[in-house]
């Protein structure tokens, strides 16, 4: 097990940019490895656990809601908080509070916190080191 | 823990969120108590040019309260001990004067850079 904490502060909406999706593997391979986790969800990216994401029906791919399988980012991260406290690992998705109040996201999946740009500090400064994925 | 945050990307949602939000959470952090300086470039070189003004933004008939000023934000980070550096190579490339600048922000060379990151226990790319 690995004990060293990394930090991650994503910035991108979801469904918008590969980034969220590179940067969500490098924090899943992370959980895999054994470090604990902190993620900083700035901006457009504390919409990435809102509770009310569903998946949808295509009619260009002719499939229906369940054939389809959207890719829903509430499920992923609460598929990775699910892995990390199996294995004891860490794992504390913050999303920046303001963020949330300008968007009217506060109905988040179960464990995602509210926290301030102090919060993000706090958990950097106990880091091995953090990661910026920022919008461009 | 000593903080460097580099910002790129000069005037990103300035307009919407009133301000640069990555200058933004640089100063909060600071006033949390974090060592931090900044760093800018491309676009973002522009931030420390005085005169700067944006007229506030209408829409039908609301007009918006507030309007960014970047300049200022500076202005208010570089008050409290904290350093500010622009690179030199992005100023010229804009033909940014350096006379214009706010007086306490450090010009720096491009070649410079890895000296200067090595004093940072960290370093965050926005």
């Amino acid at each position: 097990m690995n004990s060293e904490t990394l930090t991650f502060v994503l910035m991108d909406a979801p469904f918008e940019s590969s980034r969220t999706v590179t940067a969500l593997r490098v924090i899943d391979e992370s959980v895999r490895r054994g470090f604990n986790v902190n993620i900083f969800a700035y901006e457009g990216a504390v919409l990435l656990p809102f509770r009310h994401q569903q998946q949808h029906p295509n009619a260009v791919h002719g499939r229906d809601a369940a054939e389809e399988d959207h890719p829903l980012p509430r499920e992923w991260i609460a598929a990775m908080m699910g892995a990390a406290a199996q294995n004891g690992i860490e794992f504390h998705w913050v999303n920046c509070g303001l963020c949330v109040d300008e968007r009217g996201a506060g109905d988040a999946i179960e464990g995602v916190q509210r926290g301030t740009p102090a919060d993000l500090w706090k958990l950097a400064s106990a880091s091995c080191n953090t990661l910026v994925v920022p919008t461009a | 823990m000593k903080l460097l945050n580099i910002v790129s990307s000069g005037y990103r949602a300035t307009i919407e969120e009133q301000d640069d939000t990555v200058v933004w959470i640089s100063l909060a952090m600071r006033n949390a108590g974090a060592e931090m300086d900044l760093l800018l470039q491309g676009s973002a070189v522009n931030y420390p040019v005085r005169g700067q003004s944006v007229a506030p933004v209408a829409f039908g008939g609301r007009v918006q309260r507030n309007a960014p000023d970047v300049h200022a934000q500076i202005s208010s980070f570089l008050s409290n001990g904290s350093a500010v550096y622009a690179v030199r190579e992005d100023l010229d490339e804009r033909a940014l004067d350096h006379r214009d600048l706010l007086q306490e922000v450090q010009i720096i060379g491009r070649g410079e850079l890895p000296s200067l990151l090595k004093g940072y226990e960290q370093v965050w790319h926005w």
